[in-house]
Protein backbone atom coordinates (compact mmCIF):
# COMPACT_ATOMS: atom_id res chain seq x y z
CA UNK A 1 0.00 0.00 0.00
CA UNK A 2 1.57 3.34 -0.76
CA UNK A 3 -0.50 5.55 1.29
CA UNK A 4 -1.17 5.70 5.40
CA UNK A 5 -4.54 5.05 5.48
CA UNK A 6 -4.11 5.60 9.60
CA UNK A 7 -2.78 9.10 8.97
CA UNK A 8 -5.64 9.29 6.11
CA UNK A 9 -8.43 8.99 8.81
CA UNK A 10 -7.17 11.10 11.47
CA UNK A 11 -7.69 13.94 8.82
CA UNK A 12 -11.57 13.26 9.15
CA UNK A 13 -12.61 13.93 12.73
CA UNK A 14 -15.84 12.21 12.68
CA UNK A 15 -14.18 9.05 12.37
CA UNK A 16 -12.74 8.98 15.87
CA UNK A 17 -16.76 8.69 17.20
CA UNK A 18 -18.16 6.49 19.19
CA UNK A 19 -21.55 4.78 18.34
CA UNK A 20 -22.02 3.75 21.67
CA UNK A 21 -18.91 2.16 23.50
CA UNK A 22 -17.99 0.99 19.77
CA UNK A 23 -15.98 3.08 17.49
CA UNK A 24 -17.84 4.06 14.35
CA UNK A 25 -17.77 1.92 11.20
CA UNK A 26 -18.64 4.41 8.76
CA UNK A 27 -19.69 2.26 5.41
CA UNK A 28 -21.97 4.32 4.06
CA UNK A 29 -20.45 6.49 1.61
CA UNK A 30 -22.68 6.23 -1.54
CA UNK A 31 -24.82 8.76 0.43
CA UNK A 32 -22.28 10.89 1.65
CA UNK A 33 -18.87 10.97 2.24
CA UNK A 34 -17.20 12.63 5.42
CA UNK A 35 -15.41 15.58 5.34
CA UNK A 36 -11.74 16.10 6.18
CA UNK A 37 -10.28 18.80 8.61
CA UNK A 38 -9.08 21.13 5.77
CA UNK A 39 -12.73 21.29 4.50
CA UNK A 40 -13.95 22.05 7.68
CA UNK A 41 -11.45 24.58 7.75
CA UNK A 42 -12.36 26.32 4.47
CA UNK A 43 -16.02 26.34 5.88
CA UNK A 44 -15.46 28.13 9.30
CA UNK A 45 -12.98 30.45 7.66
CA UNK A 46 -15.01 31.34 4.87
CA UNK A 47 -17.89 32.87 7.47
CA UNK A 48 -14.85 34.07 9.80
CA UNK A 49 -13.16 36.17 7.18
CA UNK A 50 -14.39 36.39 4.14
CA UNK A 51 -18.42 36.25 4.12
CA UNK A 52 -20.10 38.51 1.59
CA UNK A 53 -22.03 38.15 -1.80
CA UNK A 54 -20.96 37.98 -4.57
CA UNK A 55 -20.80 39.96 -8.12
CA UNK A 56 -22.31 42.88 -6.38
CA UNK A 57 -20.50 44.83 -3.80
CA UNK A 58 -17.34 47.06 -4.77
CA UNK A 59 -16.53 46.66 -1.09
CA UNK A 60 -13.22 44.24 0.00
CA UNK A 61 -15.17 41.66 1.88
CA UNK A 62 -17.51 41.35 -1.50
CA UNK A 63 -14.69 41.40 -4.25
CA UNK A 64 -13.16 38.62 -1.60
CA UNK A 65 -15.99 36.37 -1.43
CA UNK A 66 -16.46 36.61 -5.52
CA UNK A 67 -12.88 36.04 -6.09
CA UNK A 68 -13.05 33.06 -3.90
CA UNK A 69 -15.70 31.80 -5.46
CA UNK A 70 -14.91 32.30 -8.81
CA UNK A 71 -11.40 30.52 -7.83
CA UNK A 72 -13.61 27.54 -7.03
CA UNK A 73 -15.22 27.53 -10.58
CA UNK A 74 -11.72 27.18 -11.79
CA UNK A 75 -10.61 24.27 -10.02
CA UNK A 76 -13.39 22.56 -10.52
CA UNK A 77 -13.12 22.97 -14.45
CA UNK A 78 -9.76 21.74 -14.05
CA UNK A 79 -10.80 18.68 -11.98
CA UNK A 80 -13.17 17.53 -14.14
CA UNK A 81 -10.74 18.82 -17.34
CA UNK A 82 -13.36 21.03 -18.87
CA UNK A 83 -11.89 23.59 -21.37
CA UNK A 84 -13.30 26.26 -19.64
CA UNK A 85 -14.67 27.33 -16.05
CA UNK A 86 -17.16 28.98 -18.16
CA UNK A 87 -18.51 25.33 -18.30
CA UNK A 88 -19.28 24.91 -14.79
CA UNK A 89 -22.39 25.74 -13.46
CA UNK A 90 -22.83 25.54 -9.52
CA UNK A 91 -26.36 24.20 -8.25
CA UNK A 92 -27.13 22.49 -5.27
CA UNK A 93 -26.53 19.07 -6.31
CA UNK A 94 -27.27 16.44 -9.12
CA UNK A 95 -30.61 16.16 -8.63
CA UNK A 96 -31.07 20.01 -9.48
CA UNK A 97 -28.15 19.79 -12.10
CA UNK A 98 -30.27 17.14 -13.83
CA UNK A 99 -33.62 19.02 -13.19
CA UNK A 100 -31.91 21.86 -14.64
CA UNK A 101 -30.77 20.40 -17.99
CA UNK A 102 -34.16 18.78 -18.39
CA UNK A 103 -36.40 21.85 -17.90
CA UNK A 104 -33.61 24.14 -19.96
CA UNK A 105 -32.30 21.95 -22.50
CA UNK A 106 -35.00 19.65 -22.67
CA UNK A 107 -37.73 22.62 -23.59
CA UNK A 108 -35.94 24.30 -26.30
CA UNK A 109 -34.42 21.14 -28.30
CA UNK A 110 -36.90 18.33 -27.26
CA UNK A 111 -40.43 18.24 -28.56
CA UNK A 112 -42.77 15.82 -28.71
CA UNK A 113 -42.57 12.45 -29.96
CA UNK A 114 -38.62 12.62 -29.97
CA UNK A 115 -37.41 10.38 -27.32
CA UNK A 116 -35.27 10.51 -24.40
CA UNK A 117 -33.11 7.34 -22.92
CA UNK A 118 -32.21 6.29 -19.32
CA UNK A 119 -31.56 3.32 -17.83
CA UNK A 120 -33.30 0.97 -15.30
CA UNK A 121 -29.98 1.74 -12.74
CA UNK A 122 -30.86 4.93 -12.82
CA UNK A 123 -31.64 6.73 -9.25
CA UNK A 124 -34.47 8.35 -8.56
CA UNK A 125 -33.17 11.56 -9.44
CA UNK A 126 -32.46 10.86 -13.49
CA UNK A 127 -36.00 9.39 -13.84
CA UNK A 128 -38.37 11.54 -12.64
CA UNK A 129 -37.07 14.56 -13.80
CA UNK A 130 -37.52 13.12 -17.63
CA UNK A 131 -41.27 11.19 -16.65
CA UNK A 132 -42.42 15.20 -15.39
CA UNK A 133 -40.59 16.47 -18.57
CA UNK A 134 -42.07 13.77 -20.90
CA UNK A 135 -45.39 14.19 -19.69
CA UNK A 136 -45.28 18.49 -19.73
CA UNK A 137 -43.72 17.61 -23.79
CA UNK A 138 -45.02 15.18 -24.92
CA UNK A 139 -41.86 13.56 -25.54
CA UNK A 140 -41.57 9.65 -24.87
CA UNK A 141 -39.12 8.11 -22.18
CA UNK A 142 -37.25 4.78 -23.51
CA UNK A 143 -35.41 2.54 -20.94
CA UNK A 144 -31.91 0.80 -21.16
CA UNK A 145 -32.71 -2.88 -19.33
CA UNK A 146 -30.18 -4.33 -17.30
CA UNK A 147 -28.63 -7.87 -17.14
CA UNK A 148 -28.61 -10.36 -13.89
CA UNK A 149 -25.07 -9.22 -13.07
CA UNK A 150 -26.52 -5.55 -13.12
CA UNK A 151 -24.81 -4.04 -16.33
CA UNK A 152 -26.88 -2.31 -19.10
CA UNK A 153 -27.98 -4.28 -21.91
CA UNK A 154 -25.74 -2.55 -24.81
CA UNK A 155 -27.52 -4.81 -27.47
CA UNK A 156 -31.04 -3.23 -26.61
CA UNK A 157 -29.53 0.46 -26.14
CA UNK A 158 -28.71 0.17 -29.67
CA UNK A 159 -31.83 -1.10 -30.30
CA UNK A 160 -33.02 1.52 -29.12
CA UNK A 161 -31.23 4.80 -30.12
CA UNK A 162 -32.41 6.19 -33.64
CA UNK A 163 -32.73 9.44 -35.10
CA UNK A 164 -36.08 10.46 -32.43
CA UNK A 165 -33.20 10.11 -29.66
CA UNK A 166 -32.40 13.55 -28.35
CA UNK A 167 -30.92 12.84 -25.47
CA UNK A 168 -29.00 9.77 -23.51
CA UNK A 169 -28.74 10.48 -19.32
CA UNK A 170 -27.26 7.93 -17.65
CA UNK A 171 -25.31 7.34 -14.36
CA UNK A 172 -21.85 7.11 -14.51
CA UNK A 173 -21.25 4.73 -11.41
CA UNK A 174 -24.89 3.14 -9.92
CA UNK A 175 -25.32 3.90 -6.38
CA UNK A 176 -27.22 0.95 -5.76
CA UNK A 177 -24.60 -1.61 -7.62
CA UNK A 178 -21.51 0.04 -7.66
CA UNK A 179 -21.89 -0.92 -11.67
CA UNK A 180 -19.50 1.68 -13.68
CA UNK A 181 -20.67 2.06 -17.42
CA UNK A 182 -19.43 1.86 -20.66
CA UNK A 183 -20.12 5.63 -21.22
CA UNK A 184 -17.35 5.90 -23.59
CA UNK A 185 -19.22 3.61 -26.07
CA UNK A 186 -22.41 4.74 -24.66
CA UNK A 187 -21.26 8.38 -25.76
CA UNK A 188 -20.03 7.54 -29.37
CA UNK A 189 -23.16 5.60 -30.29
CA UNK A 190 -25.31 8.07 -29.06
CA UNK A 191 -23.55 11.32 -30.87
CA UNK A 192 -23.31 8.93 -33.95
CA UNK A 193 -27.72 8.82 -33.86
CA UNK A 194 -27.19 12.52 -33.20
CA UNK A 195 -28.62 12.31 -29.40
CA UNK A 196 -26.62 14.52 -26.43
CA UNK A 197 -25.39 13.17 -23.62
CA UNK A 198 -25.87 13.41 -19.99
CA UNK A 199 -24.06 11.45 -17.34
CA UNK A 200 -24.93 11.47 -13.92
CA UNK A 201 -21.37 11.44 -12.27
CA UNK A 202 -22.76 11.55 -8.29
CA UNK A 203 -20.72 8.37 -7.16
CA UNK A 204 -17.76 8.32 -9.92
CA UNK A 205 -16.19 11.67 -9.14
CA UNK A 206 -15.87 10.57 -5.54
CA UNK A 207 -13.98 7.58 -6.50
CA UNK A 208 -11.78 7.76 -9.60
CA UNK A 209 -10.99 10.73 -11.97
CA UNK A 210 -12.95 12.17 -14.74
CA UNK A 211 -12.12 13.95 -17.96
CA UNK A 212 -15.37 15.53 -19.44
CA UNK A 213 -13.31 15.90 -22.63
CA UNK A 214 -11.94 12.59 -22.86
CA UNK A 215 -15.27 11.03 -22.42
CA UNK A 216 -16.87 13.64 -25.13
CA UNK A 217 -20.10 14.09 -22.70
CA UNK A 218 -22.22 16.94 -23.11
CA UNK A 219 -23.40 17.13 -19.88
CA UNK A 220 -21.97 15.93 -16.71
CA UNK A 221 -23.49 16.71 -12.98
CA UNK A 222 -22.20 15.57 -9.58
CA UNK A 223 -22.80 16.75 -5.80
CA UNK A 224 -20.34 17.91 -3.66
CA UNK A 225 -21.25 15.86 -0.57
CA UNK A 226 -20.19 12.69 -2.04
CA UNK A 227 -17.06 14.29 -2.89
CA UNK A 228 -16.13 14.94 0.89
CA UNK A 229 -17.60 18.53 0.72
CA UNK A 230 -20.52 20.31 1.69
CA UNK A 231 -24.25 19.38 1.53
CA UNK A 232 -25.90 21.71 -1.23
CA UNK A 233 -23.37 22.53 -3.91
CA UNK A 234 -23.02 20.77 -7.11
CA UNK A 235 -21.92 21.25 -10.71
CA UNK A 236 -23.11 21.05 -14.24
CA UNK A 237 -20.70 20.40 -16.52
CA UNK A 238 -22.01 21.20 -20.24
CA UNK A 239 -20.14 21.85 -23.43
CA UNK A 240 -20.23 25.52 -24.00
CA UNK A 241 -21.64 26.28 -27.04
CA UNK A 242 -24.78 23.57 -25.67
CA UNK A 243 -25.11 26.07 -22.65
CA UNK A 244 -25.13 29.43 -24.54
CA UNK A 245 -28.24 28.14 -26.47
CA UNK A 246 -29.65 27.06 -24.19
CA UNK A 247 -32.44 29.28 -21.84
CA UNK A 248 -32.16 30.01 -17.88
CA UNK A 249 -33.50 27.55 -15.65
CA UNK A 250 -34.97 29.67 -13.04
CA UNK A 251 -35.43 33.22 -13.44
CA UNK A 252 -33.82 36.23 -10.57
CA UNK A 253 -30.71 38.14 -9.34
CA UNK A 254 -27.49 37.92 -10.84
CA UNK A 255 -28.44 35.95 -13.81
CA UNK A 256 -29.35 39.18 -16.23
CA UNK A 257 -27.76 41.07 -18.13
CA UNK A 258 -30.39 43.75 -17.80
CA UNK A 259 -33.92 43.79 -16.69
CA UNK A 260 -36.62 45.85 -18.18
CA UNK A 261 -40.21 45.63 -18.53
CA UNK A 262 -40.14 45.68 -22.31
CA UNK A 263 -37.85 42.94 -22.13
CA UNK A 264 -34.45 41.04 -20.45
CA UNK A 265 -31.75 40.28 -21.39
CA UNK A 266 -29.51 37.19 -19.64
CA UNK A 267 -26.22 36.72 -18.78
CA UNK A 268 -24.04 34.65 -20.88
CA UNK A 269 -23.00 31.13 -19.32
CA UNK A 270 -22.51 30.24 -16.84
CA UNK A 271 -24.23 33.34 -14.88
CA UNK A 272 -27.11 32.70 -16.77
CA UNK A 273 -28.03 29.34 -15.11
CA UNK A 274 -26.95 30.94 -11.22
CA UNK A 275 -30.41 33.05 -10.39
CA UNK A 276 -30.26 34.20 -6.47
CA UNK A 277 -27.43 33.97 -4.51
CA UNK A 278 -25.66 30.93 -4.34
CA UNK A 279 -23.97 28.49 -1.65
CA UNK A 280 -20.56 30.38 -1.95
CA UNK A 281 -18.99 28.56 1.38
CA UNK A 282 -20.12 25.42 -0.40
CA UNK A 283 -18.18 26.02 -3.46
CA UNK A 284 -15.16 27.52 -2.07
CA UNK A 285 -15.23 24.33 0.23
CA UNK A 286 -15.80 22.00 -2.85
CA UNK A 287 -12.65 23.41 -4.53
CA UNK A 288 -11.00 22.75 -0.61
CA UNK A 289 -12.33 18.61 -1.12
CA UNK A 290 -10.67 19.09 -4.63
CA UNK A 291 -7.47 20.14 -3.85
CA UNK A 292 -7.83 17.57 -0.65
CA UNK A 293 -7.92 14.89 -3.23
CA UNK A 294 -5.51 16.10 -5.54
CA UNK A 295 -2.82 16.25 -2.96
CA UNK A 296 -3.25 12.19 -2.62
CA UNK A 297 -2.02 9.65 -5.00
CA UNK A 298 -5.10 8.76 -6.92
CA UNK A 299 -4.02 5.89 -8.60
CA UNK A 300 -2.75 4.77 -5.00
CA UNK A 301 -6.38 5.59 -3.57
CA UNK A 302 -7.96 3.96 -6.48
CA UNK A 303 -6.41 0.57 -5.94
CA UNK A 304 -6.82 0.79 -2.34
CA UNK A 305 -10.54 0.77 -2.57
CA UNK A 306 -10.23 -1.54 -5.32
CA UNK A 307 -9.00 -4.17 -2.37
CA UNK A 308 -11.33 -2.89 0.27
CA UNK A 309 -14.18 -3.56 -2.52
CA UNK A 310 -12.47 -7.59 -3.07
CA UNK A 311 -12.08 -8.35 0.33
CA UNK A 312 -15.83 -7.38 1.30
CA UNK A 313 -16.64 -9.40 -1.44
CA UNK A 314 -14.99 -12.43 -0.94
CA UNK A 315 -15.70 -11.70 2.94
CA UNK A 316 -19.67 -11.25 2.53
CA UNK A 317 -19.77 -13.76 0.09
CA UNK A 318 -18.65 -16.41 3.11
CA UNK A 319 -21.66 -15.83 4.82
CA UNK A 320 -24.31 -18.27 4.80
CA UNK A 321 -27.68 -17.16 3.24
CA UNK A 322 -26.37 -13.56 1.88
CA UNK A 323 -26.57 -12.60 -1.62
CA UNK A 324 -24.63 -10.49 -3.43
CA UNK A 325 -26.63 -7.24 -6.02
CA UNK A 326 -24.26 -6.23 -8.73
CA UNK A 327 -21.20 -8.19 -9.80
CA UNK A 328 -20.14 -6.59 -12.73
CA UNK A 329 -16.25 -6.73 -13.45
CA UNK A 330 -16.20 -2.89 -13.35
CA UNK A 331 -17.42 -1.39 -10.00
CA UNK A 332 -17.02 1.10 -7.63
CA UNK A 333 -16.27 0.04 -4.44
CA UNK A 334 -19.40 -0.73 -2.61
CA UNK A 335 -21.73 -4.03 -2.03
CA UNK A 336 -25.30 -4.47 -1.70
CA UNK A 337 -26.86 -7.45 -0.29
CA UNK A 338 -29.57 -9.08 0.90
CA UNK A 339 -29.90 -11.75 3.78
CA UNK A 340 -32.31 -14.53 3.54
CA UNK A 341 -34.87 -14.44 6.54
CA UNK A 342 -33.82 -11.07 7.40
CA UNK A 343 -35.31 -7.70 5.75
CA UNK A 344 -32.50 -5.50 5.27
CA UNK A 345 -33.54 -2.77 8.04
CA UNK A 346 -33.05 -5.35 10.35
CA UNK A 347 -29.83 -6.18 9.10
CA UNK A 348 -28.66 -2.01 9.16
CA UNK A 349 -30.26 -2.39 12.78
CA UNK A 350 -28.01 -5.14 14.19
CA UNK A 351 -25.02 -3.56 12.21
CA UNK A 352 -25.81 -0.30 13.83
CA UNK A 353 -25.79 -1.87 17.01
CA UNK A 354 -22.19 -2.78 16.38
CA UNK A 355 -21.72 0.97 15.28
CA UNK A 356 -21.13 0.19 11.57
CA UNK A 357 -23.42 2.81 9.25
CA UNK A 358 -25.12 0.98 6.24
CA UNK A 359 -27.49 1.86 4.33
CA UNK A 360 -31.14 -0.70 4.00
CA UNK A 361 -33.60 0.28 1.15
CA UNK A 362 -34.28 0.94 -2.16
CA UNK A 363 -31.58 3.73 -2.35
CA UNK A 364 -33.82 5.64 -5.03
CA UNK A 365 -33.77 2.57 -7.63
CA UNK A 366 -36.88 0.97 -7.56
CA UNK A 367 -37.27 0.34 -10.77
CA UNK A 368 -33.74 -1.35 -10.52
CA UNK A 369 -34.60 -3.31 -7.68
CA UNK A 370 -37.66 -3.71 -8.90
CA UNK A 371 -36.10 -5.54 -11.97
CA UNK A 372 -34.13 -8.45 -9.42
CA UNK A 373 -37.59 -8.83 -7.71
CA UNK A 374 -36.67 -7.60 -4.26
CA UNK A 375 -38.02 -4.54 -2.31
CA UNK A 376 -35.09 -3.46 -0.48
CA UNK A 377 -30.99 -4.19 0.10
CA UNK A 378 -28.42 -3.59 2.88
CA UNK A 379 -25.38 -1.49 0.95
CA UNK A 380 -21.74 -0.97 2.74
CA UNK A 381 -20.12 1.23 0.34
CA UNK A 382 -16.70 2.46 1.15
CA UNK A 383 -14.30 5.50 0.64
CA UNK A 384 -10.55 5.73 0.86
CA UNK A 385 -10.62 5.83 4.50
CA UNK A 386 -12.01 2.34 5.16
CA UNK A 387 -10.24 -0.47 6.25
CA UNK A 388 -10.02 -4.33 5.89
CA UNK A 389 -10.43 -4.25 9.77
CA UNK A 390 -13.84 -2.52 9.47
CA UNK A 391 -14.98 -5.09 7.02
CA UNK A 392 -13.83 -7.91 8.97
CA UNK A 393 -16.20 -6.19 11.97
CA UNK A 394 -19.19 -5.93 9.25
CA UNK A 395 -18.58 -9.48 8.48
CA UNK A 396 -18.53 -10.76 12.17
CA UNK A 397 -21.45 -8.52 13.08
CA UNK A 398 -23.14 -10.27 9.97
CA UNK A 399 -22.64 -13.64 10.79
CA UNK A 400 -24.70 -12.96 14.11
CA UNK A 401 -27.91 -11.96 12.15
CA UNK A 402 -27.66 -15.51 11.35
CA UNK A 403 -28.38 -16.19 15.12
CA UNK A 404 -30.43 -13.89 16.30
CA UNK A 405 -33.55 -14.33 13.38
CA UNK A 406 -32.89 -18.29 12.92
CA UNK B 1 -25.98 -7.47 22.14
CA UNK B 2 -27.98 -6.53 24.89
CA UNK B 3 -29.77 -3.45 23.35
CA UNK B 4 -30.56 -5.40 20.32
CA UNK B 5 -32.85 -8.25 22.47
CA UNK B 6 -34.68 -5.44 23.82
CA UNK B 7 -35.32 -4.22 20.49
CA UNK B 8 -36.01 -7.74 18.66
CA UNK B 9 -37.37 -9.44 22.18
CA UNK B 10 -38.89 -13.40 21.50
CA UNK B 11 -42.68 -12.36 20.65
CA UNK B 12 -41.54 -9.89 17.94
CA UNK B 13 -38.98 -12.59 16.16
CA UNK B 14 -41.39 -15.23 16.74
CA UNK B 15 -43.67 -13.40 14.88
CA UNK B 16 -41.69 -12.15 12.41
CA UNK B 17 -41.22 -15.76 11.41
CA UNK B 18 -44.40 -17.00 11.81
CA UNK B 19 -46.91 -14.09 11.49
CA UNK B 20 -50.60 -14.88 12.41
CA UNK B 21 -53.15 -14.07 9.85
CA UNK B 22 -50.61 -13.90 6.88
CA UNK B 23 -52.57 -13.74 3.73
CA UNK B 24 -55.56 -12.35 1.32
CA UNK B 25 -58.99 -13.10 2.26
CA UNK B 26 -61.13 -14.24 -1.16
CA UNK B 27 -64.24 -12.06 0.35
CA UNK B 28 -63.75 -8.81 1.83
CA UNK B 29 -65.34 -5.57 2.89
CA UNK B 30 -62.16 -3.24 2.61
CA UNK B 31 -58.36 -4.15 1.43
CA UNK B 32 -55.92 -1.38 1.37
CA UNK B 33 -52.44 -1.52 0.42
CA UNK B 34 -49.78 1.18 2.71
CA UNK B 35 -46.07 1.54 1.57
CA UNK B 36 -43.36 3.58 3.51
CA UNK B 37 -41.91 5.60 0.81
CA UNK B 38 -39.14 5.80 2.73
CA UNK B 39 -37.69 2.28 2.74
CA UNK B 40 -40.25 0.74 -0.09
CA UNK B 41 -41.79 -1.24 2.45
CA UNK B 42 -45.08 -2.36 1.89
CA UNK B 43 -48.19 -3.75 3.72
CA UNK B 44 -51.40 -5.16 2.47
CA UNK B 45 -54.53 -5.50 5.20
CA UNK B 46 -57.25 -7.50 4.14
CA UNK B 47 -60.96 -7.01 6.30
CA UNK B 48 -64.41 -8.14 6.67
CA UNK B 49 -66.59 -6.10 8.65
CA UNK B 50 -70.31 -7.27 10.11
CA UNK B 51 -72.26 -5.59 12.32
CA UNK B 52 -69.87 -2.81 12.83
CA UNK B 53 -67.27 -6.25 14.10
CA UNK B 54 -64.60 -6.82 12.74
CA UNK B 55 -64.73 -10.33 11.73
CA UNK B 56 -62.08 -11.15 9.76
CA UNK B 57 -58.60 -9.43 8.93
CA UNK B 58 -55.47 -10.90 7.54
CA UNK B 59 -52.23 -9.13 5.80
CA UNK B 60 -49.48 -9.48 3.05
CA UNK B 61 -46.40 -7.48 3.66
CA UNK B 62 -42.71 -7.23 2.29
CA UNK B 63 -41.12 -5.35 5.18
CA UNK B 64 -38.69 -5.84 8.04
CA UNK B 65 -39.41 -7.73 11.41
CA UNK B 66 -40.65 -4.70 13.20
CA UNK B 67 -43.95 -3.74 10.90
CA UNK B 68 -44.37 -7.80 10.13
CA UNK B 69 -44.76 -8.41 13.88
CA UNK B 70 -47.00 -5.35 14.06
CA UNK B 71 -48.97 -6.35 11.52
CA UNK B 72 -49.48 -9.95 12.85
CA UNK B 73 -50.04 -8.69 16.28
CA UNK B 74 -52.64 -6.25 14.83
CA UNK B 75 -54.41 -8.92 13.08
CA UNK B 76 -54.77 -10.87 16.11
CA UNK B 77 -55.93 -8.13 18.55
CA UNK B 78 -58.69 -6.50 16.29
CA UNK B 79 -60.84 -9.81 15.25
CA UNK B 80 -64.37 -9.11 17.55
CA UNK B 81 -63.58 -5.61 17.53
CA UNK B 82 -65.24 -2.23 16.44
CA UNK B 83 -63.32 0.12 14.50
CA UNK B 84 -63.82 2.25 17.54
CA UNK B 85 -62.28 -0.04 19.90
CA UNK B 86 -59.19 -0.81 16.95
CA UNK B 87 -58.92 3.13 17.30
CA UNK B 88 -58.31 3.01 20.77
CA UNK B 89 -55.90 0.13 20.76
CA UNK B 90 -54.15 2.29 18.21
CA UNK B 91 -54.05 5.43 20.42
CA UNK B 92 -52.48 3.25 23.21
CA UNK B 93 -49.84 1.63 20.86
CA UNK B 94 -48.83 5.05 19.90
CA UNK B 95 -48.51 6.34 23.57
CA UNK B 96 -46.81 3.30 24.33
CA UNK B 97 -43.88 3.81 21.96
CA UNK B 98 -43.42 7.04 22.43
CA UNK B 99 -42.92 7.16 26.11
CA UNK B 100 -42.89 4.35 28.85
CA UNK B 101 -46.41 3.64 30.60
CA UNK B 102 -46.89 4.98 34.06
CA UNK B 103 -46.54 2.24 36.54
CA UNK B 104 -49.24 0.33 37.36
CA UNK B 105 -51.25 1.14 34.26
CA UNK B 106 -52.78 -1.59 32.47
CA UNK B 107 -51.14 -2.69 29.26
CA UNK B 108 -53.88 -5.26 28.78
CA UNK B 109 -55.25 -4.14 25.55
CA UNK B 110 -51.74 -4.06 23.77
CA UNK B 111 -51.50 -7.76 24.10
CA UNK B 112 -47.92 -9.03 22.36
CA UNK B 113 -47.42 -5.55 21.43
CA UNK B 114 -46.40 -4.45 25.01
CA UNK B 115 -42.93 -6.49 23.14
CA UNK B 116 -42.20 -3.29 21.51
CA UNK B 117 -41.06 -1.01 24.20
CA UNK B 118 -37.54 -1.56 22.35
CA UNK B 119 -38.20 0.77 19.66
CA UNK B 120 -38.98 3.52 21.87
CA UNK B 121 -34.99 3.85 21.67
CA UNK B 122 -35.50 3.62 17.61
CA UNK B 123 -37.30 6.62 16.52
CA UNK B 124 -36.23 5.72 12.98
CA UNK B 125 -38.02 2.43 13.53
CA UNK B 126 -41.50 3.50 15.13
CA UNK B 127 -42.49 3.83 11.90
CA UNK B 128 -42.16 0.37 11.12
CA UNK B 129 -44.47 -0.14 13.95
CA UNK B 130 -47.43 2.00 13.29
CA UNK B 131 -47.07 1.32 9.51
CA UNK B 132 -49.43 -1.83 8.95
CA UNK B 133 -52.06 -0.02 11.80
CA UNK B 134 -51.70 3.49 9.75
CA UNK B 135 -52.77 1.41 6.85
CA UNK B 136 -55.39 -0.12 8.56
CA UNK B 137 -57.50 2.85 10.23
CA UNK B 138 -56.22 5.87 8.31
CA UNK B 139 -57.23 4.58 4.84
Amino acid sequence: MSFDVGKIRGEFPILATQVGKKPLVYLDNAATTQKPQEVIDVLDDYYAETNANIHRGVHHLAEKATEAYEQARREVGQFINASSENEIVFVRGTTEGINLIANSFGNKFIQEGDEVIISTMEHHANIVPWQLFCEASGAVLRVIPVTDSGELEMSAFNDLLSERTKLVSVVHASNSLGTINPVKEIIEKAHAAGAKVLLDGAQAVGHFPVDVQDLDCDFYVFSGHKLFSATGIGVVYGKYALLESMPPYQGGGDMISRVSFGGTTYKEPPGRFEAGTPHISGAIALAASIRYLEKQDRTALLAYEHELLDYATESLSEIEGLKIYGTAPEKVSLVSFTMEGTHPHDVATVLDADGIAVRAGHHCTQPLLQRFGIPATARASFAFYNTREEIDKLARSLAKIQVLFA
Amino acid sequence: MSDLTQLYQDIILGHNKRPRNYGSLDEFTGKVEKNNPLCGDEVTVYWKIKNDQISEITFTAQGCAISRASASIMTDLLVGKTIEEANIVFEKLRLYLSEEPPEGSSMECLGDLVAFSGVRDYPSRVKCAVLPWIAFLES
